[in-house]
């Protein structure tokens, strides 16, 4: 399954990053505490936050993350938007709370 | 590879916009070395946490990075308040990062530990009022 697959069956808004929704996506990780996604997420996972600033993009790119899903209608900050262009990995989003969203994206990819 | 490469990086103090910067310039440097990727990812981790933990508590800093066959010695420097009580610091949950830096969803005291468990060797030394230094070791061709 594609970031696009994922974007298209749970509906999410596309924000920046479109060059990267043919990333192949294996699993996802849901934590706003940095290291905790430092320490303990996956390559090829979407990782869902509430965290818009920049370095959730530092995070993505360093742990070759597929995608990142901001909840309850959160928006990048430019400058996020800005790098996940540059480093082709999408940064996507939703109205829904992470517990809806987790809860549809795991019955798509479990 | 050649026998033995060295690189450094400044590090600001305050400056979350550049968090991570370093960390990524030493992953490309390790991809194209061809480094395992088990011990790229471990890598990765330990270099950004330790990275982070210079942006979010030290005045300034720098990372010396020093590559031969054997091992990649990574050394982080700072000038800055240094830890009185590294054993404290070292515990998982023990953070004294500011409400502005936690609110970012760093100060989980989670680095410190996550550099432990990702590094094959990790020695700190600090002094308090001076700052603190962090030594990471990885050892390549699979020697533990
Ligand atoms: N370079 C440093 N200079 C001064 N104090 C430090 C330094 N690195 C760590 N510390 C101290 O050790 C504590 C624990 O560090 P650790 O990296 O485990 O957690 P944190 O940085 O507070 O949060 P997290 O890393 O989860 O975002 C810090 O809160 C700080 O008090
Ligand atoms: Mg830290």
């Amino acid at each position: 399954m594609t970031v696009a697959d994922v974007v298209k069956v749970l509906g999410l808004e596309v924000f920046s990053g479109a060059d990267g929704l043919d990333r192949d996506v294996t699993g996802g990780y849901v934590s706003d505490l940095l290291s905790d996604v430092m320490g303990n997420a996956d390559a090829g996972e979407i990782w869902i936050t509430l965290q818009t600033h920049k370095n959730v993009m530092a995070i993505a790119s360093l742990k070759d993350l597929a995608a990142v899903i901001l909840v309850s209608g959160h928006e990048p900050d430019d400058n996020t938007a800005q790098q996940s262009d540059e480093e082709n990995i999408p940064v996507l989003g939703t109205s829904k709370s992470a517990f809806e969203i987790t809860g549809k994206l795991y019955e798509l990819i479990k | 590879m050649a026998e033995r490469m060295q690189f450094e990086y400044n590090v600001d103090g305050g400056n979350f916009t550049r968090a991570g910067f370093a960390s990524s310039e030493i992953k490309k440097i390790l991809k194209k070395l061809n480094v395992d990727i088990g011990i790229v990812k471990r890598t990765v981790v330990a270099t950004y946490e330790g990275e982070v933990n210079i942006v979010a508590h030290a005045y300034s800093g720098t990372i010396y990075v020093d590559i031969d066959t054997e091992r990649i010695r990574i050394n982080l420097k700072d000038e800055g308040p240094g830890i009185p009580d590294i054993d404290q610091a070292m515990e998982e949950g023990y953070s004294t990062a500011s409400s502005q830096v936690r609110e970012m969803g760093f100060g989980a005291g989670m680095g410190l530990p996550n550099m432990k468990k990702n590094a094959d060797e990790m020695h700190i030394t600090s002094e308090v009022d001076k700052g603190t230094e962090v030594e990471i070791v990885m050892f390549l061709n699979n020697k533990e």
